[in-house]
């Protein structure tokens, strides 16, 4: 039952106000001083959220944060499917992060291809003390030894690595040399550093620039005859295929797309993105710094957008296109006509479904406000969202393009804020992470993975958007929702047992 | 396009359909690909003989390790005891990792906090992020106790966990009698294993050793209780439960130390339990005064079980017993420790699983067969096959130690299905994928990860260990006991008979042997 049908907005704004006021009063009073600015009620015709963000989390609570390691391995370098990628440190922050983000690539695992490896140099206490440089090095020999095929390794940092003063650069370019020039990145990505992971994409975004754009011959390793209709995709990790579902419709508006950060990426697409004639950006938190920097030094525009629902799709092929000629203009009237069929058949099915239920959302990178839109378009509400490790200008894109009045938001939100927000407020579905996931639906709420699409996905483009709706029918209508009160359990139930 | 509405395509079907083909096709140029046939070279390469030894040369590289770090263990191990919030003084990106293993295991919540130290920690020292870590946890969580552990950043910058709880309740962020036991978990020494043991090792001190100081050394007065210490162990909540309905069966006084048999299998019913279930503070108090401590699973407990013994219990430990044998060592020693008669519940059941071998060994004896995880579930898993007539040609613990590769040796010298069977201490599955292609077995025991394996070596994959990451609610089935020695069987025999069919269900070729009848 939406909310917004029974109440007003100035009603809901008053009860909104006051569950922050509520949850706050748990927090020692400095605690609650710095989370007050961290939770606001969403006021149309303001150019942000109202909510302070990229600040460091409070100790003791259960952010759901994590750490510039992930934010560069786990998001960022990781995907790239030709390179080892080697989590230099203790095991554990590789383990964790092994094959967990869904990043599909096509090639030959452990021949040619490397995601869904896990390559780690296991430091012990010696390694500690001593240092971790010499082993490095013979690292970097055995997988070159034993993996002929790689075309590049990165060296990712864990915590160790800064604090005991590892001189990993000078390492990657002793070896590169040895090795006949072979790219060698090391990635100062120490998950201490930083508040969350945000400041690990910028890390990796910055090697990018100074160990691969900058290493870049000036004719280019990258031998292909360029088009006007270069493209490249920026910022799209290919979730459960989600770059795919993307690429395919820039392909078929008309553009050609030389290279794919990084899902299912290579070194080769890497190198090739100097010569787009655009770059398309979808995540913009991980990879704005990249793609500023490309505008500035190579002089490429870089255009935002979101493949997530229909209306956001047509916008943003539009926008596209906006770069191009008519061609272009023209091929993307055509696709968003050609799959306006499918479109209507995924509203015209799905919709009564979903009509007037409402969402919350706490998910990190451009999600919390690109989804919105999907929602919207099955005739959903979002009615309170935040962002992981949002910075200010993503709450400014958050108020200005996506939320409505009196939404509810709430930045780097703990377990015990999310857990009573999501208490009263009673949405009919929760997206947000697998740490989140079984506490809402313990709770009985419906939930839906929105790092990793729940196993499924895409969810971007057309296709991905029938995935996407048919995903958000079974979570909210699942016949379970109705069976987690024992019947005997349940008030009216009770009492007619009691009468009989 | 091949997407519908009526027939919703998602990534298992849409990406075969020849328009994504044509996509991914086009894509390639860009990639600048290997050459195909170097590929093919390469991978032919890595299944030879040479490349295992250049593999097994390897010194400084972990390819695929089948590990995690300790503080993974100690929230574990905090996790179950009443009420308890695993507190991790480090930066918070681990804490999310935890978190995350465990709920994608278990498929439950898994609740913990960090201090979530950043650079000014790093350089000055994380008692802030303690002091203000304990009251907000204090605070919004309302824990009965909070078990400190401590990651690999804390342990390098050289955090002093016992000063810094110290000051912590002096500066009021908990009352000065809150249980706040800790423990030092460096990532960078053993594996999640040691973290349990160190977890485990430093509540028990804080209780029975005068909590820091604070209180008066526990006096032992030993009654005819035993506890048990279950292990880091991913079956916990199946295994945890049989256990203690075998002990209720014999009537014994027990105690389970860190039982997080129910915090990891709560119920859906519209409420969510933070905390359900575990070791009361109460009971771990007084386990101390038990006749003895029985651990499932020594190598989770080489330091927690001396320091058991030095409070003058009895102390056994078993390695992950499964099957017959292994369960048989137990319920003996449970009864020759207890004094109690060992009920004809329990001798009807172990009747049961030796008629399931007896009418099921055909199957499984002289099969070949390659086990990976865990010390201890190593060690069980290969003496149960032993005692079925197969053969675990291949162990491999990448925790296991020197001691480890002893024992396990002269397991597999123990009998005559143990000849020519190798254990391999400290090595990954990379290293397994060689043994695979050199010398093949017939099936591949271990968790999740071995799926690559299976994909890469044509081994069939039985999941038994932890992770379990694709696979649903295995966890909530016992293996110990006799009654889970049956789960074990059945999960063997499952795969060994969906591999005869797949290999016969070819129609007109092979399907003279698609019996339905075995």
């Amino acid at each position: 039952m939406s909310l917004a049908t029974t109440q007003s907005i100035a009603e809901i704004r008053a009860r909104n106000k006051e569950l922050i006021e509520e949850v706050l009063k748990v927090y020692p009073e400095k605690t609650a001083k710095r989370r007050a600015k961290h939770l606001n009620v969403h006021q149309a015709g303001k150019s942000d959220c109202g909510v302070k963000s990229n600040i460091k989390s409070i100790p003791g609570v259960m952010t759901i944060r994590g750490c510039a390691y992930a934010g560069s391995k786990g998001v960022v370098w990781g995907p790239i499917k030709d390179m080892v990628h080697i989590s230099h440190g203790p095991v554990g922050c590789g383990q964790y992060s092994w094959g967990s983000r869904r990043n599909y690539y096509v090639g030959t695992t452990g021949i040619d291809s490397f995601v869904t490896l896990q390559f780690t140099s296991d430091f012990q206490e010696k390694d500690i003390v001593f240092g971790g440089d010499k082993k490095l090095v013979k690292i970097l020999d055995e997988i070159q030894e034993l993996f002929p095929l790689n075309n590049g390794i990165t060296i990712q940092s864990e915590c160790p690595i800064g604090l005991i003063g590892d001189d990993i650069e000078a390492v990657s370019r002793a070896k590169s040399k040895e090795y006949g020039g072979k790219t060698i990145v090391p990635v100062r990505c120490e998950g201490f550093r930083g508040v969350s992971q945000s400041l690990g994409h910028h890390i990796a975004n910055d090697a990018v620039r100074d160990w691969i754009f900058d290493q870049l011959e000036p004719d280019g390793k990258s031998k292909f005859e360029p088009t006007p209709y270069d493209v490249a995709i920026i910022g799209d990790y290919n979730i459960g295929g989600d770059a795919w579902s993307s690429r395919i419709l820039l392909e078929e508006m008309g553009l050609r797309v030389i290279a794919q950060w990084s899902g299912d990426g290579s070194l080769a697409e890497l190198e090739a993105t100097p010569k787009a004639k655009l770059n398309i950006l979808h995540c913009y938190r991980s990879m704005n710094y990249i793609s500023r920097h490309m505008e500035e030094k190579f002089g490429i525009p870089w255009c935002e957008y979101n493949f997530f629902g229909p209306s956001k799709i047509a916008e943003s092929l539009r926008k596209i296109a906006g770069y191009f000629d008519d061609k272009i203009k023209e091929g993307a009237e055509r696709v968003i006509e050609k799959y306006q069929p499918l479109v209507n058949a995924v509203i015209a099915k799905y919709r009564p479904r979903l009509e007037g239920k409402t969402v919350m959302l706490y998910v990190g990178g451009l999600r919390p406000r690109h989804v919105i839109g999907a929602y919207e378009d099955l005739g959903m509400e979002v009615i309170g969202t935040g962002y992981e490790f949002g910075h200010n200008d993503d709450y400014q894109r958050t108020a200005q393009h996506y939320v409505k009045d009196s939404t509810l938001i709430y930045d780097d939100v703990n377990g015990y804020e999310f857990e009573r927000f999501v208490e009263k407020l009673q949405p009919d579905l929760v997206g947000s992470g697998i740490k989140e996931k079984y506490v809402f639906q313990k709770m009985g709420v419906p939930f839906r993975q929105m790092h990793s699409w729940d196993y499924s996905g895409p969810y971007h483009g057309y296709d991905g958007f029938a995935i996407f709706a048919r995903d958000m029918d079974m979570a909210v209508n699942s016949p379970v929702w109705k069976k987690t009160k024992a019947p005997w359990k349940e008030a009216s139930r009770a009492k007619l047992l009691a009468a009989e | 396009m091949a997407q519908s509405a009526e027939h919703v395509l998602d990534h298992l079907e849409l990406f075969r359909g020849p328009e994504y083909q044509q996509m991914l096709a086009k894509k390639k140029i860009f990639e600048n690909p290997r050459d195909p046939a170097e590929v093919e070279r390469i991978k032919e390469w890595t299944k030879t003989a040479e490349y295992r030894e250049k593999n097994f040369a390897r010194e400084a590289l972990a390819v695929n390790p089948a590990k995690a770090c300790q503080p993974l263990g100690a929230v574990f191990a905090s996790v179950g005891f009443e009420g308890t919030l695993p507190f991790v003084h480090g930066s918070q990106g681990c804490v999310a990792y935890y978190r995350s293993h465990l709920s994608r295991h278990f498929k439950e919540p898994s609740s913990c906090v960090s201090s979530s130290m950043t650079e000014d920690a790093a350089v000055f020292g994380g008692l802030n992020n303690m002091i203000d870590g304990l009251a907000n946890s204090y605070n919004m969580y309302r824990p009965k106790m909070i078990a400190v552990s401590t990651t690999c950043m804390a342990e390098v910058i050289g955090d002093d966990l016992n000063a810094f709880i110290k000051t912590s309740k002096e500066k009021g962020s908990v009352p000065a009698d809150f249980d706040v036991p800790f423990a030092h978990t460096p990532a960078f020494v053993g594996s999640h294993v040691t973290g349990y043991d160190n977890a485990l090792k430093g509540i028990l001190e804080h209780f029975w050793d005068g909590k820091a100081g604070t209180a008066p050394k526990l006096k032992r007065k030993p009654n005819g209780a035993i506890n048990i210490i279950g292990g880091f162990d991913g079956y916990t909540v199946g295994n945890l439960r049989e256990i203690k309905r075998i002990l209720a069966l014999m009537g014994v006084q027990h105690t389970i130390l860190a039982d997080n048999s129910e915090v990891f299998d709560t119920p859906t019913d519209g409420e969510f339990r933070m905390y359900d279930g575990g070791t009361t503070l109460e009971d771990a108090a007084n386990a101390v005064h038990a006749k003895a401590t029985i651990s499932m699973q020594q190598w989770c407990t080489e330091k927690t079980l001396p320091f058991v013994a030095e409070h003058g219990q009895d102390v056994v430990s078993f390695n992950y017993p499964v099957g017959l044998s292994a369960t048989d060592e137990f319920i003996v020693a449970l009864s020759r420790i207890s004094g109690k008669e060992i009920p004809e519940q329990l001798a009807r059941e172990r009747g049961r699983l030796v008629d399931a071998i007896a009418d099921s060994s055909a199957h499984i004896h002289g099969k070949k067969f390659a086990i990976y995880g865990d010390p201890d579930l190593c060690y069980g898993l290969a003496a149960f096959l032993l005692e079925l007539g197969a053969e675990p040609t291949h162990v491999l613990s990448t925790n296991g130690n020197k001691a480890w590769h002893e024992k396990m040796q002269s397991l597999l010298a123990s009998s005559p299905f143990g000849q020519g069977c190798q254990a391999y201490p400290g090595r990954d599955l990379w290293h397994m994928r060689s043994l695979l292609f050199t010398e093949p077995v017939d099936f591949l025991i271990g968790n999740t990860y071995g799926k690559y394996l299976e994909r890469d070596t044509g081994t069939p994959l039985i999941r038994i260990g932890f992770p379990v990451f694709d696979r649903h609610h295995h966890h909530r089935s016992p293996l110990w006991g006799y009654q889970g020695g049956l789960n074990v069987l059945v999960k063997i025999l499952d795969k060994i008979f969906d591999e005869i069919d797949k290999k016969t269900n070819v129609l007109g070729k092979t399907d003279y042997s698609f019996d339905i009848i075995r």
